[in-house]
């Protein structure tokens, strides 16, 4: 687990500051500047291959700079959208531009995009010098800058004492950056990358992933990922699309995906969650209460939309949002009790597979930061479970 | 290692004697002084100087060579073409027959495509010589090449295409460059295939050859069928001579390019 999630239960001022948190700050953030004009937009596109639709009517923008995460399951159309961008698909219907242009008449060799294979497409018969160099020899650079940009882009990947190797003789990673240096030698105004780290063992995906967010800030180019893993995508990126079905369900930065998701698709596919369905009762403001079982005390949470008395609706918390104690709490927005019937050790943390009265299990994420024998619970033992009323997230899809 | 068992060990020796044994009486024969071929008369080369001496079969070997050289070349490029066309060209109309057309004459009697072309030829008026033998060579050879490349180009990742299309090749560019280097080992294998089918073809050949244009596979058949002379004996042994020397470079060399591949590949994971 990365720092950045926050592994232990948050304290709920931490929370509510983090849902205000827009528009005060400087940070990178075009999207929310209605004056900037995206480096690439999808307008109402939509691609078939015959009676299946992998990309239906989609509407995108992406901005200049951007590190910009397509993250979905095997089949959700991420891998077909970066294709049309590279130009190896093209749109049933639609129309997507780069830099105002409409794209669809450029063949692959025409645009400004390159593209970062999974399989590295590294050239076997061709040095690594000479595969970097592939791509400059048929730009309009002038022959004598060709041996400079490549040192440069090999200097930039630290593979310089490689250059007169062939792919066959160096190793998984360095193949990896190979490809990466390839396809940034035209300097293009858009680099794609296919699942650039699924082909890397986990030490190696992780370090890469840094290098991969320092070479994106150094080169200022706009990066699109291609990727299934969350935790890759929530690490590289600016901004996160989740997909399914060819659709876009969520679009928005990695914090605001992970905290707010807008549907029990995003929140189930982002992280670990419970997911409690029940009817809802608006009470003032923003807060709602969601009646969930009979005999039991309803449920408080925050609510952004506007939602009518009795609505069907689900309840979203995090694991590690939920506290867990032996007593019972003397103030809490919501609590629960229940019996523990497994416990996950992952080392720094633990999850609790909590059974409550329902017959529901609700997960309760806690740091080990005593040692177990210290631990005042375990298998069997009564619990509660707490949690504030801004912690959770209620959902209407 | 570990012993054959009594039973592989007999199984090995027929099957070499099987085939191996006629192979190895016409080399013995061809060594022999006796001008009768069944009759050994002692140790000589003199039938290998004869032969060098005898222009009508220097002439034939020639005309082989010519026509070994130009059919398959053509044979290589235009069973190239249709793989990659069967291969990459997705689905288009009439795809399934012209696979099927492609692969027709592998199965088509020789006797069959030899009379069709004989007949094409006498109706557009060609004179039969050295051309018409090529055009036929080239015609059956073709289809072989196109099984060898296109099993190679099945296997063959696409993105390393796309690769290049992405970097900035036109279509032609990126089969130059990139998918022509890599598949190079199989369109050579091809084309020594095709060169190797010409060498042996005596049916076609037949049909396709004019009075000047007398293939050595048909030359040998005719001077056979006055009598087997030693010379013939000692043709043969030279062109086994030159297919085993082929066949046995051309496994060493792979055999090399393996192991060093593995070395190199070993090196470059530590």
């Amino acid at each position: 687990m990365r720092s950045k999630w926050g592994s232990v239960v948050v304290p709920d001022q931490a929370i509510g500051g983090f849902m205000q948190q827009d528009d005060t700050s400087n940070e990178f953030s075009p999207w929310n500047d209605p004056t900037q004009t995206p480096l690439i937009e999808f307008k109402g596109v939509t691609k078939r291959f015959g009676e299946f639709t992998a990309i239906d009517n989609i509407d995108l923008k992406i901005y200049e700079k951007e590190f910009f995460a397509l993250l979905g399951p095997s089949g959700c159309g991420k891998t077909t959208l970066m294709r049309m961008l590279a130009g190896f698909e093209s749109s049933t219907a639609g129309v997507i531009t780069l830099e105002g242009q409409d794209v669809a008449p450029l063949p692959p060799n025409k645009r400004a995009v390159n593209m970062m294979f999974q399989s590295y497409a590294l050239f076997p018969h061709l040095t690594v010098a000479e595969n970097i160099a592939f791509g400059l020899k048929r730009s309009d650079m002038p022959k004598s800058e060709i041996a400079g940009r490549v040192d440069e882009m090999l200097a930039l990947v630290q593979l310089s004492t490689f250059a007169a190797r062939k792919p066959h003789q160096i190793s998984g990673g360095q193949r990896q950056r190979v490809a990466l240096a390839r396809s940034l030698a035209k300097a293009p105004k858009l680099l794609l990358l296919d699942e650039p780290l699924g082909a890397l063992d986990k030490k190696l995906r992780q370090e890469t992933q840094f290098e991969l967010m320092d070479i994106q800030e150094k080169t200022g180019t706009t990066f699109v990922i291609v990727t299934h893993d969350q935790e890759e995508a929530m690490t590289v990126a600016s901004r996160v699309a989740v997909m399914n079905h060819g659709q876009l369900i969520q679009v928005n930065t990695p914090d605001r995906i992970y905290e707010t998701p807008n549907s029990t698709y995003v929140a189930d596919f982002i992280g670990e969650v419970n997911l409690i369905k029940g009817k809802v009762t608006p009470l003032n403001d923003d807060i709602v209460e969601i009646h969930w079982a009979e005999g039991e005390q309803p449920l408080a949470g925050r609510s952004s939309e506007t939602l009518a008395k009795g609505n069907d609706v689900t309840f979203a918390i995090r694991p590690e949002k939920v506290a867990i104690s032996k007593e019972r709490p003397d103030k809490a927005a919501n609590m629960v009790q229940g019996e523990i019937i497994d416990i996950a050790y992952l080392g720094n943390l633990s999850t609790y597979y909590v059974k409550i009265s329902t017959g529901q299990t609700i997960k309760a994420q806690a740091a080990n930061n005593r040692r177990i024998s210290r631990r005042s619970y375990t298998w069997e033992d009564p619990v509660w479970l707490s949690w504030t009323d801004t912690a959770g997230i209620v959902l209407t899809r | 290692m570990r012993r054959m068992s009594w039973f592989n060990v007999t199984a090995l020796t027929l099957g070499f004697a099987f085939l191996y044994i006629p192979i190895l009486i016409l080399i013995i024969y061809s060594f022999n002084e006796s001008k009768l071929v069944t009759v050994w008369a002692g140790f000589s080369v003199k039938w290998y100087g004869e032969l060098f001496q005898n222009q009508a079969f220097l002439n034939a070997a020639w005309v082989t060579l010519k026509v070994g050289v130009l059919s398959s070349t053509a044979a290589t490029v235009l069973g190239t073409m249709a793989a990659y066309v069967m291969v990459r060209g997705g689905r288009f109309f009439g795809r399934t027959l012209f696979s099927g057309m492609i692969y027709a004459p592998l199965v088509m009697p020789e006797v069959i495509t030899g009379l069709s072309l004989l007949l094409l030829f006498i109706a557009v008026g060609m004179d039969r010589g050295v051309m018409t033998i090529v055009l036929a060579h080239t015609t059956f050879s073709m289809c072989y090449v196109s099984v060898v490349v296109s099993s190679r180009l099945v296997s063959f990742d696409q993105s390393l295409e796309e690769a290049a299309l992405d970097l900035g090749c036109t279509p032609f560019d990126a089969f130059k460059s990139v998918t022509l280097p890599i598949i190079a080992p199989a369109v050579i294998s091809g084309w020594l295939l095709a060169f190797t089918l010409s060498l042996d073809d005596l049916v076609i050949a037949s049909f396709a050859a004019g009075p000047s244009s007398t293939t050595l596979p048909i030359k040998i058949y005719s001077a056979v069928r006055l009598g087997v002379s030693p010379e013939i004996n000692a043709l043969s042994t030279i062109m086994i001579g030159i297919v085993a020397f082929g066949v046995i470079t051309a496994s060493l060399v792979s055999k090399r390019n393996i192991a060093r591949l593995k070395r190199e590949e070993k090196l470059a994971v530590q």
